[in-house]
């Protein structure tokens, strides 16, 4: 480090985007899925039936229903959380935290009935949201190390720009007949620089949409640590109103509803029910995000006993409130309509790419001379970037199959679906740590498109019967035979791209000018 | 950088990766703090300011620690800037900046 500025950058590009690949490139691909969370919770569930309309008058008789069940079966729980039914997903799902150390309630319930919903066990897209920012871990250690490593990555990417020289030449870059290196270095470079702001930008407002967590230090200062005043003091959320003690019973929440649809505009997207059996109950009516790009939901507070409104919250955000709310909205992209959505999804597989890719430069430029045997940090490297690139992929076709084969009675299914991921993950990792590199990647890429594949296959043959949708359901199916035409392609690369490589290494060459690796 | 460091070299790195990260969260950590009780603009807002500015501030001290010619001008640079601000935290806030007044 004690050469000039850039070298200390590139140095610290390598280092830093090394130890943090592994688990970036699981954030960035679940993420990326999470853009069609909602749609692959619905792939999930084909036996759901979508519904032309949802009349106030359904909505409130639902809200009644989710009540009557929650006071049957949470009654112990400090909060429950309902949300409403929709045309698109007419259901109600309940969500309650029991006491520390036992598992939190949760069921989806027939809007009509209040009976269990009869669908099939799945965490359907909320799985890949959840481990985004999860990777899967209890909450505290998970966001922990995920904002560790997008911290990292600003680091990476800040690094990663002052190392370039030349950023606008490397739009345009892409030398794949030359050595691997230089292909894989043009590929970082072109992954990374043609979705540079969307990189800055997911990786920032990534941070922002915990940052409380991350850095409280602000709320400790200016409010004692009282991060729920904090809040209501932006105007994000209504004030708490804390348990008196003395028990109360609540008021009916049908007309509550009813008064919250009186009250504002939008869609009623959820109730929030705190203390519920408590004097001071608050039952929160929360709306879904009005147009635009900033996340903020209006939300209407009722007194739990007696249904009178105490406090009203609808846009009228300060300056900086509304920037921390436009970051967050501009990370979730709710915002985002068909088309541009998909723009966010390519520029999500960008992300992918460029951490895979960077991942695989390292051990490329690191390859060892021919007839030189390879390292130990090489191999381990090599194996986990084969296990993450490969794996996960495996993991997130295998979740999908398993959706459509596992019994639809089975009991603990959702877990076992989960389990699927994680086990063709580790199969994949474990496995492509044997063969020799060249060959490891290609039937692991290989293997990767043929399970997506299968899910079609197995997509049609057992659920096309259930398909309320057919266009549709053949839509996502597509989608799906697309990343695998895209997984049998590179394979098909991969192997194809070794014999050039290795004759022309024989021929001495001016070594390839090194910038990021 | 080379890759047959040498055993100063490694050090070298190491110190760095702590300043790194301890440093450059205490600075961010101490300049949220102080920002947030000094700007002036309502409570809540100059608390939200302070904790959105608090990642690039953390980000440039990374880039800092790794940058400065030496170990010792990274320590000191970075030493100094966490220093000054808890004083300044501390003559504001009056009392211990963390956990202990509070």
């Amino acid at each position: 480090m004690r050469q000039g500025f850039r070298q200390s950058m590139a140095w610290l590009h390598t280092w830093s985007g090394l130890v943090v690949g592994w688990v970036l490139f699981a954030v960035f691909v679940t993420g990326t899925a999470t853009y069609y969370r909602t749609d692959i919770s619905r792939w999930m569930q084909p036996e759901l039936r979508r519904e032309a309309t949802m009349s106030p008058e359904a909505l409130a008789a639902s809200a009644d229903l989710a009540v009557a069940h929650l006071q049957a079966h949470a009654g112990g729980a400090r909060t429950w959380f309902v949300t409403l039914p929709t045309p698109d997903r007419p259901l109600v799902e309940l969500f309650w935290r029991n006491r520390p150390g036992t598992p939190p309630g949760h069921v989806l319930l027939d809007p009509r009935t209040g009976a269990p919903a009869a669908l099939r066990a799945t965490r359907g897209g909320d799985f890949f949201y959840r481990f985004h920012f999860e990777l899967n871990l209890p909450p505290l250690w998970g966001r922990w190390i995920v904002g560790i490593c997008a911290m990292v990555m600003l680091v990476a990417l800040v690094s990663g720009i002052v190392t370039h020289r030349r950023i606008f030449a490397d739009f345009f870059t892409l030398r794949r007949d030359k050595a691997a290196q230089r292909g894989w270095l043009d590929a970082h470079n072109v992954s990374g620089v043609l979705a540079l702001p969307f990189h800055l930008m997911i990786t920032y407002t990534g941070m922002v949409t915990l940052a409380l967590m991350y850095m409280p230090w602000g709320v400790t200062a200016a409010y004692r640590g009282d991060q729920s005043a904090y809040f209501a003091e932006t105007g994000q959320i209504t004030r708490d109103r804390p348990a008196t003690g003395e028990p109360g019973t609540l008021a009916p929440v049908g007309p509550m509803v009813a008064r919250a649809l009186a009250t504002l505009p939008g869609p009623l997207e959820r109730l929030t029910i705190v203390n519920p059996r408590d004097a001071n109950s608050t039952i929160v009516a929360v709306f879904e995000e009005p147009h635009g790009l900033s996340h903020e939901h209006p939300q209407v507070a009722f007194a739990g006993t007696s249904g009178a409104i105490v406090e009203v919250l609808s846009g009228a955000l300060r300056p900086a409130a509304k920037t921390f709310t436009t970051l967050v909205g501009l990370h979730e992209a709710h915002f985002a309509g068909a088309a541009l959505r998909v723009l966010f999804f390519l520029c999500g597989l960008m992300g992918s790419a460029m951490v895979g890719s960077g991942l695989v430069l390292w051990t490329v430029a690191r390859l060892p001379k021919a007839g030189a045997a390879t390292g130990f940090g090489w191999r381990i490297v090599h194996t986990l970037n084969l296990g993450t690139i490969a794996g996960l992929p495996a993991g997130i076709a295998l979740y999908f199959l398993a959706n459509r084969l596992l019994p639809l009675d089975l009991a603990g299914r959702a877990d076992w679906e989960v389990r699927a991921f994680f086990g063709a993950w580790i199969l994949v990792a474990v496995a492509g740590a044997w063969p020799a590199p060249r060959r490891a990647w290609r039937l692991a890429l290989a293997a990767v498109a043929g399970l997506f594949v299968a899910v079609v296959v197995a997509d049609a043959a057992t659920a096309c019967g259930l398909w309320d949708d057919p266009a549709w359901f053949l839509g996502f199916d597509a989608a799906l035979l697309g990343l695998a035409a895209g997984f049998a392609l590179i394979s098909h690369k991969v192997a194809r791209f070794a014999a050039p490589r290795r004759a022309r290494r024989a021929v001495p060459e001016p070594a390839p000018r090194m910038e990021a690796a | 950088m080379n890759r047959s460091s040498s055993l100063s070299a490694r050090a070298s790195v190491a110190g760095r990766l702590v300043l790194a990260a301890g440093g450059g969260y205490a600075v961010a950590a101490f300049t949220t703090a102080l920002l947030s009780l000094t700007l002036p603009m309502p409570r809540a807002e100059a608390v939200t300011t302070a904790t959105l500015l608090s990642f690039p501030v953390m980000v440039s001290i990374v880039v800092v620690a790794f940058a400065a010619r030496s170990l010792g001008r990274a320590a000191a640079i970075v030493g100094g800037l966490a220093l000054a601000l808890a004083l300044a935290l501390r003559l504001v806030a009056g009392s211990p900046p963390f956990g202990f007044g509070s």
